[in-house]
């Protein structure tokens, strides 16, 4: 599975790397995360509001700080589709 | 989109929400009458402070004003969360593409003051703007409003001033956002924004737009801003109102009416350029106007230096620089900068 995390550099997309970061290892999933810090390649994923995560090219979450518990039940549900 | 999500949760569920919402609703509204007998109990039986000396002073201010901005705040706070949960900025840019200019400024003024807007996400937001059909103008109409009149610097000025100063302030706010960005689209300025931003595919995937909520949902998302904001901004009132504290205690009466009065013609001018390099946010100044007001400033003048803080800062026209040219963000901060100052000159001479 591929996490992108969108986000130019704020406070908040550095909280929103860490959640995922830990998400993942609870979780115990095999997922790679990568950071997208350049607007231009953030603008691809049509966002409009950042921090965002997207899995496997598909924004999930926009807008906010995700929760641990709320990235782990999009990674499960990800990961059956 | 309004309530649909209700069958999710069942009418008892909802009336269980509503329960709960008045009880706590009731409980808040006790503490918060009890809010002044306590300050005074606090200093004058616990710490038994002599009434009339200026620690005494500063310390009852200080002790009845921070509970009582805080819980003011996370009131409100909670019930804009709600309403935010209405509001997405998906919607605000479907409902602006292809409006003509006055109208679409009014409007796009409007839609600042209740759409979710933080300062990281100027960028993206102004490029979906843009790209999706907005006209430049619209689009600064509400990248000015969606800082400066906001929930919390209404809430606290309607807290610690009253409606009127309240309502003046969202006025003319409201006035400088659809001016400025009338303005801006009028001195037809998109040569200034940088060459990328049109070549970036258009359209917003509609991922972001908020599915049907639940009430339930609603609420969560008013409790999750309220731990989010109230969270972050806490230190700053307290802060802010311990400066006010020591305004109130130790400054004379009338000091700040020669510095900050209505007689210093220079006063505005001075307090707008002390205010574009502050980055505060309007739950730290508000309590640090109140006690220059308390003291002579004049109204006027105060205003724009709140408005200078809090709607025009440094670190966003940094962040805007990725894709705006130096001769707009100059014309941007020109502009509405003017136009803070004429408020402040209006209110000094009407009042």
């Amino acid at each position: 599975m591929k996490i992108e995390i969108l986000g130019t550099g704020c406070p908040k997309c550095k909280q929103t790397a860490e959640v995922v970061r830990k998400a993942v290892e609870q979780a115990d999933i095999d997922a790679t995360i990568h950071k997208v810090e350049d607007i231009q390649e953030i603008m691809k994923f049509k966002v409009m509001m950042t921090p965002a995560v997207a899995v496997d090219g598909q924004v999930r979450i926009s807008g906010k700080v995700p929760t641990v518990d709320e990235v782990k039940a999009l990674l499960a549900n990800g990961g059956r589709t | 989109m309004e309530a649909s999500g209700t069958t999710a949760i069942g009418p008892r569920t909802a009336a269980r929400y509503f329960g709960a919402g008045f009880l706590a609703l009731g409980i808040w509204w006790l503490v918060y009458q009890g809010l002044s007998p306590f300050a005074k109990w606090f200093t004058f039986s616990l710490l038994t402070l002599s009434p009339g000396s200026h620690l005494t002073s500063a310390v009852e201010f200080f002790v009845f004003e921070a509970p009582k901005v805080l819980m003011l705040l996370a009131l409100v706070v909670f019930a804009v969360g709600v309403v935010r949960s209405f509001f997405t900025p998906e919607r605000a840019r479907r409902i602006l593409a292809g409006k003509r200019e006055s109208a679409g400024n009014v409007l796009a003024s409007l839609l600042g003051v209740v759409t979710p807007f933080c300062s990281c996400s100027a960028v993206p937001l102004f490029i979906g703007f843009v790209t999706s059909g907005v006209p430049l103008g619209v689009t600064f109409s509400f990248l000015v409003s969606a800082p400066m009149v906001n929930e919390i610097a209404l809430v606290l000025l309607y807290g610690l001033f009253g409606w009127k100063i309240a309502l003046l302030y969202a006025g003319t706010g409201l006035a400088i956002a659809m001016i400025s960005g009338w303005v801006i689209g009028r001195l037809g300025m998109e040569a200034h924004v940088e060459e990328w931003v049109y070549a970036t595919p258009t359209g917003i995937s509609e991922g972001g737009e908020s599915p049907g909520f639940s009430w339930g949902d609603r609420v969560h998302f008013g409790l999750d801003s309220v731990r989010d904001i109230v969270g972050k901004v806490w230190p700053y009132v307290v802060v802010g109102i311990a400066v006010g504290a020591g305004i109130h205690g130790y400054v004379p009466e009338n000091f700040m009416a020669g510095i900050m009065g209505a007689g210093a013609w220079w006063s505005v001018p001075l307090a707008v350029a002390i205010g574009i390099p502050m980055y505060s946010n309007a739950a730290g100044i508000i309590p640090v106007v109140q006690a220059l007001l308390g003291k002579g400033a004049a109204l006027g003048t105060v205003l724009a230096f709140m408005m200078s803080v809090i709607g025009l800062s440094l670190p966003e026209m940094i962040i805007l620089r990725k894709v705006l040219k130096v001769r707009l963000i100059a014309t941007f901060a020109g502009v509405v900068g003017v136009g803070i100052l004429a408020v402040g000159y209006l209110f000094n001479f009407l009042l």
